[in-house]
């Protein structure tokens, strides 16, 4: 009797979803390429919300290490936290552009069929993998293990069937980018997202090869991270910011697209060499340290340059624009990029700090700063940009109904990340004096400094400082459902100087 | 605002530049690539041949260059078996591979790269935790049973047990042997290796 009653319940809750998704699918507010968007926002919020809870998790065993002990361990925790991560900022990346590729191309999506059925693939092979990493978790010493259930290097451990399918999803889009821009027209910002979306995923086969040498397992692993978190993925960005400036504040095209080739220039010109600040400890020749070290401490400078362009037209325009949630967040963007992936990045950049700085929490507490400002933020601007336009391109401007709600979201959630930066770094300064200066490095000296009060503490606040940035996230869920969908104004309209 | 626009403040100026810069940087690390492959491959200078777990390893202050380096000795077979380079390099790899597919690298870090909620492995073979001579077996006997073996230092954070088997363990033994072995310009630094209290 119960079982038939959870049916009925499951059959109404799936009948339910059939609706809303048709009444989606029917809304007339938005264009089949922007309606695709809208899938993979959907898709890269819920993923953005598994990332915090097990960071949860993963942040919670370093203060209870018998937590889910031999059940879900730091290292699944750990796995699902980051892999969650990249995946759903790749998610709001390919929303982004196909949310600005027919306004900007002037044409309707190419393959609109093909980008439909690449996300529903996508999708599917991302929840296979992840159940695996969750039921399955480790497998044997062997081809079948790294084929099947997981890679074991950090950040890209998808089994490889599921490379595959990435690469045969990025093409499809790829495809649908440069076949929509061929068929309307070409313009600055097309160009530039075009050739990077090559590099994007062409960098991507380097990661792709199984090689027992540590040292070229590691060299080629860092083609990947790098050249995608520090290279590509940053000029992504750029494109995407240099359309939302036009849309928000009205900027002129030609101000924007000088603005994009000269961080393309600032950006690939600082780092793609400065791939060699991970080359100092792996086995990698000294030249490395002179190389590594002077091009990616050039790396804050497109940073730099990213937050005058934005605040100088933001000022310049009023700070006047279309959604104040958007352009909360985008500023949050230049702003954490530049702290997180520039000033946190440089501080342990030189081969002198990094000999005792690499592999402690330092790395942890640059981490979290960098992804956040340079990638969420920019993510979260679009699912601002989609919802107003899904709800009738409503009103949001000043005196929003529930305007709390987004307020306390975006504060929330950049103090909760900045929060939890500060502690990691103070974790990351008490290691590297007590490990590495001080103790030498033993598994001893890793100990002492895991234990030290300071260490301890930092560990507590970040986790305090994480469950500020989850109250964030929730808020930010529950905003993006209803934000505006009272709201009976059109609107503001943005000159376009 | 009629001025006409410097050459250095135009779109087409940059747009030159960021071609330039791009193909030039790209063009430079293909070249640095295949230097550097050509540097690490197994068996060079700096990353050892894999028949280097029949030798004693170990890691000193070189004066010179002011920093620690791995060095080579006598012989020392692992588990007391001399194997020849393509045996080491298969009992190196079933270590890599175990490494790999029980994702050791999401707690611990190797040559410092991975998450932080365990030791760095870099030099995990020279930790003076495990003692002295034949410590090869203590390590097999942890892989095995780790929560039986823990050692938590007092941090309670203990291993838990992989389902590794024997074969696996030793494997895991000879590839951290392998590693240890390999020149990382310094990393870790005052890294005080088995053996060397008494050198």
């Amino acid at each position: 009797m119960a079982m038939q009653a959870y049916q009925q319940k499951a059959a109404g809750l799936a009948a339910d979803l059939r609706s809303r998704y048709a009444v989606f699918m029917a809304n007339s507010h938005l264009t089949g390429g922007q309606k695709l968007a809208v899938h993979y926002f959907t898709a890269a919020v819920v993923l953005f919300m598994a990332q915090l809870l097990f960071g949860l998790l993963a942040g919670l065993q370093f203060i209870w290490p018998g937590f889910l002990y031999e059940i879900l361990d730091f290292n699944v925790n750990r796995m699902v936290h980051i892999n969650a991560m990249v995946v759903w900022m790749l998610y709001g990346f390919i929303g982004s552009v196909y949310w600005f590729l027919e306004d900007e191309s002037g044409v309707p999506v190419v393959g609109l069929k093909w980008g439909q059925l690449a996300f529903w693939v996508l999708t599917g092979a991302v929840a296979v993998v992840v159940l695996v990493y969750l039921l399955v978790q480790v497998g044997s010493g062997n081809d079948t293990s790294l084929w099947f259930i997981n890679e074991g290097r950090e950040y890209i451990e998808a089994p490889r069937w599921a490379d595959i399918g990435i690469v045969a999803v990025m093409l499809v889009f790829f495809y649908n980018v440069a076949a929509t821009f061929a068929q309307g027209k070409w313009s600055g910002i097309a160009g530039v997202l075009t050739l990077d979306l090559v590099a994007l995923a062409g960098l991507y086969l380097a990661g792709m090869f199984y090689a027992t040498n540590i040292s070229v397992d590691q060299y080629w692993w860092w083609w990947v991270i790098h050249l995608w978190v520090e290279a590509t993925w940053e000029v992504l960005v750029g494109c995407i910011m240099a359309w939302s400036l036009m849309k928000l504040l009205g900027v002129r095209r030609q101000i924007v697209q000088t603005w994009l080739y000269i961080e393309v220039a600032l950006m690939f010109g600082s780092g793609i060499l400065g791939l060699g600040h991970h080359y100092f400890w792996i086995g990698t020749p000294e030249y490395w340290f002179t190389i590594g070290g002077f091009f990616s401490a050039l790396e804050p400078i497109p940073l730099v340059a990213m937050v005058v362009h934005s605040i100088y037209d933001s000022g310049v325009h009023n700070f006047k624009n279309s959604n104040h949630p958007a352009l909360a967040w985008i500023i949050a963007h230049t702003f954490g990029n530049f702290l997180g992936a520039g000033v946190w990045g440089f501080m342990h950049t030189l081969p002198q700090i990094n000999l005792y700085t690499h592999g402690t929490q330092w790395s942890a507490s640059h981490g979290h700063l960098a992804f956040f400002g340079a990638y969420a933020t920019i993510n979260i601007a679009f699912f601002y940009l989609a919802v107003q336009q899904a709800r009738g391109n409503c009103w949001m401007g000043g005196g929003l109904a529930d305007g709390w709600r987004w307020k306390s979201a975006l504060a929330l959630l950049n103090l909760g990340v900045m929060g939890m930066t500060v502690a990691l770094l103070i974790a990351g300064y008490e290691q590297s004096f007590i490990e590495r200066a001080v103790e030498g490095s033993t598994w001893t000296a890793y100990f002492d400094a895991q234990n030290h009060p300071w260490f301890v503490q930092a560990m507590v606040w970040r986790v305090i400082f994480g469950l500020m940035t989850i109250a964030g996230g929730g808020l930010l869920f529950w905003d993006l459902l209803a934000i505006g969908k009272t709201e009976t104004r059109k609107a503001a309209v943005i000159n376009l100087a | 605002m009629n001025e006409p626009i410097p050459f250095w403040a135009s779109e087409a100026f940059w747009k030159k530049t960021a071609i330039w810069v791009t193909s030039g940087s790209f063009v430079l690390l293909i070249l640095l690539t295949f230097d550097s492959l050509a540097k690490i491959s197994a068996g060079g200078s700096r990353v050892p041949a894999y028949s280097v777990i029949n030798k004693d390893i170990s890691y000193r202050f070189d004066k010179q260059l002011q920093r620690y380096q791995p060095v080579v000795l006598g012989d020392a077979p692992l588990f007391g078996k001399m194997l020849n380079e393509a045996e080491a390099e298969q009992l190196v790899t079933l270590g890599k591979k175990t490494t790999q597919a029980k994702n050791c690298m999401n707690c611990h870090t190797l040559l410092g790269n991975g998450a932080y909620y365990a030791p760095d492995l870099t030099k995990a073979w020279l930790d003076q935790a495990w003692g002295g001579a034949g410590h090869e077996t203590a390590m097999v006997q942890f892989l095995l049973d780790p929560e039986k073996y823990a050692r938590t230092y007092g941090s309670n954070r203990k291993m838990p047990n992989l389902g590794i088997t024997e074969e696996e363990a030793r494997g895991v033994v000879a590839f951290l042997k392998w590693m240890s072995a390999i020149d990382t310009n310094g990393f870790p630094h005052n890294f005080k290796a088995i053996g060397a209290e008494e050198e």
